[in-house]
């Protein structure tokens, strides 16, 4: 096969972030951690990009299924945990890699089984639909004993480092580019486009919403368990409906349908909200200033038209 | 399509050919990592690796509390609490000849936003100790950061058993849930009352604690349990298990759950004439205990913290600063986050030094240290052991009863 653009690039991804992971003992610990949470965020934004940017559905439950991924991810490496601190640290982030997987599957499966009733709703009524998902996901943690209930699940083994983040922010970018690239992708195109045209041309509708719901959970189920594994506490309040509007906010500021774009809006937004630490509680009223200035200059987000060489349309 | 977000929905006018398309993924792909590393780079140039830098002649103290967000009430008050007696020793001349820095972060009161600050507050400004939060949920997240740092890091009002067992480094000066239970059959028993019955919400591991400490002490020391029964959070009708305490005629009635319950509780008693009082723990202190049950609460009890109304000289010394300075009440947080601070200026000039072992052996050798909330000494496991206030409602007040040593 010939190598392409988006092999190279992807290769240049995960090379990045083994270099990055190398000189991560060089950094003081506050970089570490906003440099991992800016990884799990451009995760998120990506993701969530393919449903509400690419395919044009309005899903509002992102968190949830990140809370689906960190739980069950949590779960096995805490049950296999007296097992892993006894033997070698490598054996510990194979199982690590494993639980991440499960945990992504696990929350894939929850798109589905949401998915496949209520994609077939349009627009709000979607909106709502996932919202309640993601509220019932973490009641039903709020409420389940051996998940630690409202108290939370503490100990997990702080495995995230920054080749983990970065290696799967760089899967994720390139999987959900491709995709939306491929020929298979363009189906997510038409769906946002024009629904009914899309249908009449024969292109399962429902079918494609479903797929990019499963995809996009199945990337927050791993940036879930990321996270549980670097903040090493979960509890089901972190995963609550604002969570979910955080990640809308980064898509949107991005650019809905622009991967460049939603991972730049990540990135920023995580080191936007460190740099202005500094103005304390006036912090949150900068912080939203700059968001409606950025939306009324850019109201398509960031790199909103970036990638879009718009063909003048064809007058009637 | 008609809501507010609507806007969001509609499908963005699109044209492209494949040709396009892929020109775009050109620009997808390098310019994501591009945009990235630039954005990286800027900012980590800031913040590489710095040695202890910091003014030999100050001490830091770094605290984290939920200024803002859902839970900010609490962290007002227990940042006020901390900033009192940040200023009251500076005032005093500091100590060990030093004067004293308080770092404040706010952690918003969200998940994940804990651990941020509490990195950036130890790779910047590289405190002796922390003062931690209120909540047990952030204390968690900061608690293994702290621990992994060896900075002691004392948490004014986290119950939650678990804190503390993260590691050595990791204290509290509130009393956890299961003590609780002990301090209110010890009270019973002073009183004389030997017969009791227990109504306990087994939806919260709160009130199964409370219970079970309970329990023990109080048959371990004489009395019996003349009733078991149980309900769950949420429930309105609670007239079957109280017929049934009813009928075998206790002393008390302990009400393990929190206010919500226990004012429908004491009004369904009161229709059954129920005379025992009821008493409950901590998670009754609400405003909202008396509004619900009205004249049905009136002569029971539950064990606090804190009460302004106790006539120690401690609390009544504290409560005239505190109110000169903020021109508030006081509440228990605040109470509890000055005592924590307290407890660490004492431990520094007791330990002669800011060294991070000696610090932390100076605070787990704390033995009666006299706080606004009690005498506290750190037990085996970093909890404090301390007398808690036992409050009955009377006309509509929480009053101070007395104190129960534990």
């Amino acid at each position: 096969m010939k190598p392409n653009i988006a092999h190279i690039a992807l290769a240049a991804g995960l090379v990045a972030s083994f270099v990055l992971n190398a000189i991560a003992p060089q950094l003081d610990d506050y970089a570490v951690n906003i440099l991992v949470l800016a990884g799990i965020n451009i995760i998120l934004a990506v993701s969530l990009n393919l449903v509400n940017g690419h395919t044009g559905q309005f899903s509002l439950g992102h968190a949830g299924f990140m809370a689906a991924g960190a739980y069950t991810s949590s779960i096995i490496t805490l049950s296999l945990s007296p097992v892993l601190s006894a033997s070698p640290v490598w054996q510990g982030h194979v199982a690590f890699f494993g639980a991440l997987l499960v945990g992504g599957l696990f929350a894939a499966l929850c798109g589905f089984l949401v998915g496949v009733p209520s994609l077939r709703l349009r627009g709000d009524y979607l909106a709502i639909v996932t919202l309640g998902f993601g509220e019932i996901i973490r009641v039903v943690i709020q409420n389940t004993e051996a998940l630690g209930g409202a108290r939370g699940l503490e100990g997990i083994p702080p495995y995230t480092n920054l080749l983990w983040t970065f290696g799967i922010a760089t899967v994720a970018i390139y999987v959900v580019a491709s995709l939306v690239n491929s020929t298979y992708g363009r189906g997510f195109i038409a769906v946002r486009d024009d629904e009914i045209a899309a249908e009449a041309m024969g292109i399962n509708t429902t079918k494609y919403k479903v797929t990019a719901f499963v995809i996009g959970a199945f990337f927050a189920g791993l940036a879930g368990g990321l996270y549980a594994h670097f903040i090493s506490y979960i509890a089901p309040e972190g995963f609550n409906f604002l969570k979910s509007v955080d990640v809308v906010v980064m898509v949107i500021l991005g650019g809905m349908g622009s991967t460049p774009g939603v991972a730049a809006a990540a990135v920023l937004l995580t080191l936007l909200n460190e740099l202005l630490r500094d103005f304390e509680q006036y912090r949150m009223i900068v912080f939203a200033l700059l968001l409606i200035v950025l939306m009324i200059i850019r109201p398509q987000g960031l790199l909103g038209n970036f990638q879009r060489r718009k063909r003048k349309p064809a007058q009637p | 399509m008609s809501l507010s977000v609507s806007f969001l929905l509609r499908p963005l006018p699109f044209h492209s050919s494949l040709r396009t398309r892929f020109h775009g993924f050109l620009s997808t792909s390098s310019s994501a990592v591009l945009l990235a590393a630039l954005l990286c780079g800027l900012f980590l140039s800031g913040c590489k690796k710095k040695d202890s830098a910091g003014n030999s002649n100050e001490i830091v103290i770094g605290e984290f509390a939920a200024l803002t967000g859902a839970t900010a009430s609490f962290g007002q008050s227990a940042h006020n609490g901390v900033r009192m007696a940040i200023d009251e020793a500076n005032a005093n001349g500091g100590v060990l000849g030093k004067k004293l820095r308080l770092v404040t972060e706010d952690d918003q009161s969200k998940a994940g936003e804990a651990a941020t600050v509490v990195r950036r507050m130890i790779s910047r400004e590289k405190p002796v100790a922390i003062i931690g939060e209120v909540a047990s949920s952030r204390s968690l997240e900061a608690a293994p950061i702290c621990q992994q740092n060896k900075i002691p890091m004392i948490s004014p009002a986290s119950t939650n058993p678990k804190v503390t067992q993260t590691g050595d480094y990791i204290f509290r000066v509130c009393f956890i849930d299961p003590f609780q239970g002990a301090v209110l059959a010890k009270f019973m028993l002073q009183r004389g009352w030997t017969k009791a019955a227990i109504l306990t919400d087994v939806k919260q591991d709160y009130a199964v604690g409370l219970t079970d400490f309970f329990q023990d002490y109080f048959t371990k020391n004489g009395g019996t349990i003349v009733s078991e029964q149980s309900y769950s959070s949420g429930d309105k009708d609670f007239k079957a298990q109280l017929t049934s305490i009813r009928g075998t005629n206790p002393q008390a009635v302990l009400v393990a759950g929190y206010y919500n319950e226990a004012g429908l509780i004491a009004s369904q008693a009161r229709e059954l004439e129920i005379k025992a009082p009821l008493l409950g723990g901590d998670g009754w202190d609400s405003p909202s205990l008396v509004e619900v049950a009205g004249e049905a609460m009136e002569g029971n009890f539950f064990s606090n913290h804190f009460s302004s109304e106790d006539k120690s000289p401690a609390v009544q010394n504290f409560l005239a600063k505190y109110k000169a300075k903020y021109l508030l009440d006081p509440d228990a947080m605040g109470a509890l986050a000055y005592d924590a601070t307290m407890l660490l200026l004492d431990a520094i000039k007791r330990a002669g030094t800011t060294e991070s072992a000696a610090l932390r052996d100076a605070i787990a050798s704390t033995t009666g240290f006299p706080a606004v909330t009690g005498n506290i000494t750190i037990d085996a496991s970093r909890n404090a052991s301390k007398a808690a206030v036992i409050l009955q409602i009377q006309d509509g007040k929480f009053r101070f009863v007395e104190t129960v040593a534990p």
